[in-house]
């Protein structure tokens, strides 16, 4: 759709005309190879990366040089900033401020009804979020080689495969590309497609925002993806200071992508922020909206609030880096514990920012699969709100034993046990609405059964670490490796997968394969936990994390979470050959509604069109009126389509009451 | 449903606390370690009754809630949309089990000096006589032996990649071997020369970040004779997993002729040594792991006692 036309349509506050956009003849102005699209993005980048080094080189070109390196901080930070400038200009992310900067009108960046606007800067949310999913699953796999390449190097107590050098450099790109990428897991492809379909909207709340996060994230992963060239970074994904600022280029890189995908992170949090709030159609009350959406406020609010620090942290350590301020150098008067602070602030909501969207998704898919109202609906709100607030103020039990004042235990303690009651309100809603209800157990409904069993591990073995006696001896060891990822891995990837297999007949109008779904359900079920649950035992056992020796004693372990990982490897390529089979290889048409869904976004046409509805819906009722006598039909879809009537006349008005 | 929970609970919970507890982490070397590994073990038996609650819940409803058995159709509506008892009992349940849980911990953690866990500059849950032999320490107007019953103090100077021990109560040498008397009261000093590592005694119960330019002091009471294993367990480059040495726990008099010994052998070596004090600066220009006295005070200090400046 256009964004002129935006502008003059009424959002959400009834039936006025639908905008006149998408298809057509007339917006297809923009085809060829010369327009703005991921090449000339790259091209960009590349010219941007040049001119930035030479132009850093001149400005300081005998001032800081890398110890050992031969390089210059200033150009390298320069020329990594202006590669990711001259990939968004490339794009096209930059036009329009640019024309109003100069005081011109923009040319429209419209959305083209070609394939090739996937490879565009597009404003379309429900491109975007097919974008995002191609872009989460890059980081996804880039990150799951690296965990190969982890495990493969611990089949050893001794170093083996890699020196310790490229070990420390694979462990370090690997923690922060995963981490990069559970923060846009769900947010990014699933929250950006489905949130203003779910609210009744046409569009998010800033089109442009939202299309430039995406183009952002992927910038980021260039720039952390160059750390490799770099020499990596030794630093693991937390950064820890007087090491950071000991490190080589590649702490550039790292410090860089972080604020990069930072800056995206906000972009996309603040667009789904505003959205939720002012978007909604009319009826949509706060009661009503979806459990997922709710799941999406929260996280939208803590990516606003936190993602902030992060990108100030990363700042300060590039000046560091560059023109040598002493944020976080002790003996000019800085502070290492400065940065542990400021990375904490951030780190520990980011960590919910990681768990939250994946108990939207839980909380979303149950009914469906039950045929029950989603139990204590309410609480379940609550419960994220409640974990959103809660989660600035647990983040110094990163640092129980890092030597700061000792008093502020007993309070960090308290809070962090604290957050697992809202927390375990997730536990309350599932167990209800499964009671007596009547399962089906289709893929997605395996992935969240999956999701109970292995976030209630992740989330008791939290309540230990939080606990600073017995934190004493678990903190910095494997232990505390398997509890994250038994939240982030078990709960938010498995919600994910819960989610790509439940949307994706929407989203592409085609079903995923079953057998194969089911294969790779279950290798991912069983190999997720033996390859993480003896990572418990290793850890009580005493191995540190990120260490590429161990004591001998613990092969045998090892050994085994080791071949269970790349197995585990093995189940996600199963996942990734259902989704070319499926979508390419032997696609089979999905019906309008497979899982009888009374879901808002399961009720507009099929495929959707570019605005969504043809009219604004009013809600009537919240969705998830299931197994009910007499309920209440979801929303008024108005006095008929204006347009694509017989597409939309299959789906659109008469799906409400089937039960 | 409830009775499976019950026995199950009963069950897995003795099996756990008689045959598995005294064999967790970390042992019983030092009171930390076995006040740390009964706390472990409290917090596996409050844990497992949760977790087989959940794990029989919802093996019963696969079981029996399942479309595949055909059964009842599921009833919405109101009722199902919620249960103020059923709520009410959850919410209370699991705010009492953490507000015990935090409680417990605290009592743990203050009745037990700190847990083994690094205080900083100025700790404040410290065993008696630790500030007077830390004061002492720092003037070098103290001597350790086995009948004085006084607390031994060492120092940890973590630096890439390796560990060294500072004895002050015996003229300060420095030695790469951790020796720790049994039956006495110990104030590990830990500091680093360069990033931060942390010192991690496994058997101890003992694990304190190294901060450069700052003292991160723990406490731990040795009990039996043993031997324990040191790692790093903060990321601090290159060969952060080759960071470890062993340490033993001897017999409070094996100790004192060992450190009266150490220190007579290695007296020509702590002549050159920068004199004791918490911490250290770096010499950039000397020999690997070479310092300075550290001119400056440990920023946090506003204690007379614990990282005030040395007065040599």
């Amino acid at each position: 759709m256009t964004i002129t036309a935006d502008r003059t349509e009424v959002d959400a506050t009834g039936n006025d005309a639908p905008p006149d956009t998408g298809g057509g003849p007339k917006s297809s102005a923009r085809p060829g190879w010369l327009s703005q699209h991921v090449g000339t993005a790259l091209v960009c980048a590349v010219i941007g990366y040049v001119i930035g080094h030479w132009f850093g080189n001149y400005i300081s070109s005998d001032y800081i040089y890398i110890a050992n390196s031969g390089s210059n901080a200033v150009a390298d930070t320069l020329a990594l900033a202006l590669g990711a400038v001259g990939w968004l200009a490339g794009i096209g992310a930059l036009n329009y401020p640019a024309a109003k900067m100069i005081g011109r009108e923009a040319k429209s960046s419209e959305t083209v009804d070609h394939w090739s606007k996937y490879v565009r800067f597009s404003t379309d949310h429900k491109v975007v979020g097919l974008q995002y999913i191609v872009g989460v699953l890059l980081f996804l796999f880039t990150g799951g080689l690296l965990a190969m390449a982890i495990r493969t190097e611990l089949l050893s107590p001794t170093t083996h495969v890699f020196g310790p050098g490229t070990y420390i450099e694979i462990v370090s790109e690997h923690g922060t590309i995963m981490m990069m990428m559970a923060s846009s897991l769900v947010v990014g492809p699933l929250g950006n497609y489905f949130v203003p379909l779910m609210i009744g909207a046409r569009r998010t709340a800033f089109p442009r925002i939202e299309a430039f996060s995406f183009w952002l994230f992927m910038a980021g992963y260039g720039v952390i993806v160059s750390a490799l060239p770099y020499g990596g970074f030794p630093t693991g994904w937390t950064g820890y200071a007087p090491l950071q600022t000991q490190a080589g280029v590649g702490m550039i890189s790292y410090l860089l992508g972080f604020a990069i995908i930072g800056a995206g992170m906000m972009a996309a949090g603040f667009n789904l922020l505003v959205t939720i709030i002012h978007y909604r159609a009319p009826g949509m009350t706060w009661s009503r909206i979806p459990i997922f959406v709710w799941s999406i406020l929260a996280t939208a609010a803590l990516l606003c609030l936190a993602t902030p620090v992060l990108f100030a942290a990363g700042m300060f350590g590039v000046l560091d880096k560059t023109v040598q301020t002493a944020f976080y150098v002790t003996e000019h008067g800085g502070s290492s514990y400065l940065w542990q602070n400021l990375f904490w602030f951030f780190g520990h909501p980011e960590v919910y920012i990681m768990a939250l969207p994946g108990f939207g998704i839980v909380g979303e898919l149950m009914p469906v699969f039950t045929r029950k109202p989603l139990f204590a609906y309410k609480v379940a709100a609550a419960g994220m709100i409640g974990v959103a607030l809660l989660s600035f103020f647990v983040w110094q039990h990163h640092l129980f034993q890092s030597g700061i004042d000792p008093d502020m235990r007993p309070l960090f303690m308290l809070t962090t046990e604290l957050i697992s009651i809202p927390t375990g309100f997730i536990f309350l809603v599932g167990m209800g609405t499964l009671y007596k209800a009547k399962i089906r157990f289709e893929v997605p409904m395996l992935f969240v059964m999956a999701v109970f069993f292995n976030f209630l591990i992740g989330g008791i073995t939290g309540v230990f670490l939080s606990d600073v006696p017995v934190d004493v001896t678990v903190h910095g060891g494997f232990f505390v490796l398997s509890h994250f990822h038994y939240t982030i891995m078990g709960g938010l990837v498995f919600a994910f997968m819960a989610g790509v297999y439940y949307w994706m007949p929407k989203m592409s109008g085609k079903m995923m394969n079953k057998k194969l779904g089911l294969a790779h359900f279950w290798t991912m079920f069983v190999f997720f936990n033996l390859t993480f649950f003896p990572m418990f035992i290793i850890g009580l056992l005493g191995q540190p994390r990120r260490v590429f020796t161990y004591a001998k004693g613990l092969q045998g372990l090892n050994d085994f979470s080791s071949v269970s990982a790349f197995l585990l490897g093995l189940s996600f390529l199963i996942f990734l050959f259902n989704l070319l089979y499926s979508m390419w290889i032997n696609p089979v048409k999905a019906p309008a509604n497979p899982w009888d869904s009374l879901g808002l976004e399961w009720q507009t046409a099929s495929p959707i069109p570019p605005h969504n509805f043809d009219r604004i819906p009013v809600i009537m009722a919240d969705p998830y009126h299931y197994s009910e006598e007499g309920a209440p039909p979801l929303a008024d879809f108005g006095a008929g389509p204006r347009e694509n009537v017989s597409a939309a006349s299959a789906s659109t008005a008469t799906s409400v009451s089937e039960e | 449903m409830a009775t499976i929970w019950v026995i199950a609970s009963v069950v897995v919970d003795v099996l756990f606390w008689t045959l598995l507890g005294p064999h967790m982490a970390p042992g019983r070397l030092t009171s930390t370690a076995g006040a740390d590994q009964t706390d472990f073990n409290i917090l596996v038996v409050i844990a497992l009754p949760v977790m087989i609650a959940v794990w029989v819940f919802l093996g019963y409803s696969i079981r029996t809630w399942s479309a595949k058995r055909g059964g009842p159709e599921p009833v919405g509506g109101e009722a199902a949309r919620g249960n103020k008892k059923v709520q009410t009992i959850w919410i209370v349940t699991t705010t009492v089990i953490v507000l015990f849980l935090a409680g417990f911990g605290t009592v743990a953690l203050i009745g037990d000096h700190g847990s083994g866990g690094g205080e900083g500059p100025n700790p404040i849950w410290a065993p008696s006589g630790a500030t007077a032999a830390e004061t002492a320490a720092l003037t070098k107007s103290d001597s350790w032996s086995p009948s004085s019953g006084k607390v031994l103090v060492v120092q940890v100077i973590a630096q890439q990649w390796k560990f060294t021990y500072r004895y002050p109560q015996f003229g300060g040498f420095e030695t790469t071997q951790l020796m720790l008397p049994a039956d006495t009261s110990i104030a590990f000093n830990v500091t680093s020369l360069d990033v931060i590592h942390s010192f991690w005694a496994y058997q101890l119960g003992v694990k304190a970040d190294a901060n450069p330019q700052e003292n991160n002091v723990a406490f731990t009471d040795t009990k039996s004779p043993g031997s324990f294993i040191v790692r790093c367990s903060e990321l601090c480059g290159l060969w952060h997993g080759a960071m470890s040495n062993n340490g033993n726990v001897v017999s409070p008099s094996d100790f004192e002729s060992w450190a009266t010994g150490t220190e007579a052998a290695n007296a020509k070596n702590t002549k050159l040594l920068a004199p004791f004090a918490w911490t250290y600066v770096p010499d950039a220009n000397g020999a690997a792991g070479g310092y300075y006295i550290d001119s400056n005070v440990t920023p946090y200090s506003n204690s007379e006692l614990y990282g005030a400046k040395p007065s040599s």
